[in-house]
């Protein structure tokens, strides 16, 4: 009792408000690599709407290929060709489309129905705001369900577009319209699981200098709903060996399992997703890379979300495959919340990992 | 009518031989070569007409199985176990006329009738494990003459024209399809046309999957038979689609997110040449283009359904000004296909 006491006594701040003044973060222009990441994350990108953030990736990727294309599923595919006698085809990925949702009805005072493309959850929508590739924005609300106040249908969900009514049609899709934000070590944004990948891969061919493989960097569509382009470049590529780069939820946060990764102490080499148990060979890979650069890494174990892997690896005869993660809190909400350090440790990793022997 | 027969035929998923062999004697006037593969696609090649046309290899596909059922197993009484394969509402199920087998036995899902049925009962749904089928046998070994485990079982519906211009049967999905493929493959078009008419596609699209990686199309153009519940409703809400109101493109469903080039394409053609179009409603159903996009490198892919009312059940609803113009649709937008950028 007493203990608990001299606790509260010593956690006590009289005067708080007074300090807050001195605790107000920081800003500071960010890095270029923070730029990019802001860029990508606030870019407009549901699965099957990819074009426009593919742009923005193809602008960056151009001047650090030999060869720029996008295939007939719209995933893009940069080349570089290595300069070793020895070389292998070594395959990077990362996913360019985030969740969203598809207009299905729109009636006639300007609310709009709507189904989802990948793991959208009605909890995370309620009060949103959207953004329809030609900038408009419409606001998510419900309609009055009665004593059920807690619980959330999709079902009674619907986009109020009152203030462009025409600007939408029946087939339109919208991703969560969100500010990137940086807050001390903390990157924040919507999409962040999605284009941090984009990014670490753009940064990593950037300080590549030189490799003696064959690389292939491929900007997958549609992975949101079911991995359903990674499996095309794959079979187009037919890599020696690949790997995938994603989040990984993190479990960091009060409530949640002891166990798992967290913000902070690295990326994380996955072992499996829903979809695939990770190549040993490749996984291997990542560790011996991390190792040499002594980056922080963690052992990510557990088998949520499905991701590109099994496509990948599942193409023609079979494809080596690993997964890089970067750990990420509030994954598929408009707040997805990542470690500065984590992505800067898995370009360096990334890069040592195409300098090294297949 | 091809397509009475069609429907009248029985071929549930794995048991499609019937219908195969029906649109195979149809080809033989119609097509170059046609062949089947391991998992029992009839696929047909018609080649190209000019010398000079496009190289591409433009895939149609429309699948042959429809819902149906499978004998598990003969009560010691002589009714009939059975489960579903594909997509059925126990609902509809009760009191339904079927046949068994090659031999076609007549049969009626049995059911309580009403003047015994409880209060309580007549609210519930009767799984269809709980059900069994009538084929008027008086002990086992009288029902095992005629039935066995692994027989397929079809409704029992004989294909009608009635009302406006409508047709009712059963297995229209995807008969329909069916038939609107063997209709395109009488013309002649400036690209090599292959046509697949697959299997086990109510069952996840399992026959599309190889004959998709076996033609390796540069375009797959899907021919179905859709989900139309354009009844009246309390609620404001758009129908899937409507009877009557021509074609239906796909912009997205469960497993494919429709080519946008192609869909439009497809949507200004009809356009252009006043023929009556809508769009399906977003992100409901499923078809073979689900499997067929993501064939090898990935293939463009569209999908054009007919709008078909009481789909998966023992009579469906199609309009033929529907089928008409949809075939209309296909004649007037095929010969664009070889040089679509």
């Amino acid at each position: 009792m007493a203990r608990k006491n001299s606790n509260r006594e010593k956690n006590t701040a009289p005067f708080p408000a007074f300090e807050n003044q001195a605790r107000a973060p920081t800003t500071q222009p960010l890095t270029p690599f923070k730029r990019l990441l802001k860029r990508l994350s606030e870019a407009y990108g549901p699965s099957g709407s990819e074009e426009g953030v593919r742009e923005l990736v193809r602008d960056e990727i151009k001047q650090l290929a030999d060869q720029v294309r996008v295939d007939a599923f719209g995933n893009l595919i940069a080349q570089r060709r290595g300069s070793g006698s020895r070389r292998k085809k070594i395959m990077l990925s990362a996913h360019l489309d985030e969740i969203g949702v598809m207009v299905s009805f729109i009636d006639t005072r300007g609310y709009a129905r709507f189904g989802t493309l990948g793991a959208v959850k009605p909890l995370t929508l309620l009060g949103a705001r959207v953004q329809f590739e030609n900038g408009a924005v419409g606001i998510i609300g419900r309609q009055a369900q009665g004593a059920a106040r807690t619980e959330i249908d999709m079902e009674a969900l619907f986009i109020d577009v009152s203030g462009a009514p025409t600007a939408i049609q029946v087939g339109d899709s919208a991703c969560f319209a969100r500010e990137f934000l940086e807050a001390g070590d903390f990157l924040i944004g919507k999409a962040l699981g999605a284009r941090a990948g984009c990014a670490i891969l753009i940064e990593t061919m950037r300080r590549l200098k030189k490799s003696p493989h064959d690389i292939f960097c491929v900007f997958t569509v549609q992975q949101q709903v079911g991995a359903r382009g990674a499996g095309a470049a794959a079979f187009a590529i037919q890599p020696d060996v690949a790997f995938v780069l994603d989040a990984a939820s993190a479990s960091d946060m009060p409530g949640a399992p002891a166990q798992g990764i967290a913000l902070g102490k690295g990326p994380a080499i996955k072992f499996q997703d829903e979809g695939a148990l990770t190549s040993a060979r490749a996984r291997e890979m990542l560790l011996e890379a991390a190792r040499q650069t002594r980056v922080p890494y963690q052992l990510d174990v557990t088998p949520r979300a499905m991701g590109d892997t099994l496509p990948i690896q599942a193409a023609r005869e079979g494809v080596p495959t690993a997964a890089l993660a970067l750990p990420m809190r509030y994954l598929n909400t408009a707040s997805e919340m990542a470690h500065s350090r984590d992505a800067q440790d898995a370009i360096e990793l990334c890069v040592m990992l195409l300098q090294r022997p297949v | 009518m091809f397509l009475e027969k069609l429907s009248n035929a029985r071929g549930i998923p794995g048991d499609e031989a019937q219908v195969r062999a029906l649109i195979a004697e149809q080809l033989k006037k119609t097509v170059d070569e046609y062949r089947v593969d391991a998992l029992g696609n009839l696929i047909a090649l018609k080649r190209a007409t000019r010398r000079n046309s496009s190289r591409r290899k433009i895939l149609l596909a429309a699948h042959m199985d429809e819902v149906g059922l499978l004998v598990t197993h003969i009560d010691r009484d002589g009714f009939v176990q059975f489960d579903k394969v594909g997509g059925i509402d126990d609902r509809v199920l009760p009191s339904k006329a079927v046949l068994i087998g090659a031999a076609r036995v007549p049969g009626v899902i049995g059911f309580k009738p009403q003047h015994r049925s409880l209060e309580a009962e007549r609210k519930k749904v009767v799984a269809h494990a709980d059900l069994r089928i009538d084929i008027g046998a008086a002990s086992r070994e009288d029902a095992r003459r005629v039935v066995g485990p692994g027989d397929s079982i079809t409704f029992d519906t004989r294909f009608s024209t009635f009302g406006e211009n409508c047709v009712r049967g059963k297995a229209l999905d995807d008969r329909a399809g069916c038939a609107l493929l063997v209709e395109v493959l009488r013309d002649a078009y400036p690209f090599d046309l292959y046509a697949a008419f697959t299997t086990q596609e109510e069952i996840g699209l399992r026959g599309a999957r190889v004959a998709g990686y076996s033609v390796a199309p540069d375009i797959a153009l899907v021919l179905e038979a859709t989900i139309c519940d354009d009844s009246p409703r309390e609620e404001e809400q758009s129908p899937t689609t409507r009877l009557g109101a021509g074609p239906a493109l796909t912009l997205a469903d469960r497993g494919l997110l429709a080519h946008k080039t192609l869909t439009r394409f497809l949507h200004e053609t009809a356009v252009a040449q006043k023929i009556p179009v809508q769009f399906k409603q977003p992100l409901v159903g499923g078809t073979d283009a689900g499997q067929l996009h993501r064939t090898r490198a990935g293939v463009p892919s569209a999908v054009i359904s007919l709008p078909a009312r009481y789909i998966h059940s023992p009579a469906a609803i199609i309009s033929l000004d529907d089928f008409n113009n949809a075939l209309k649709l296909l004649r007037a937008a095929l010969p664009g296909l070889g040089d679509l950028t």
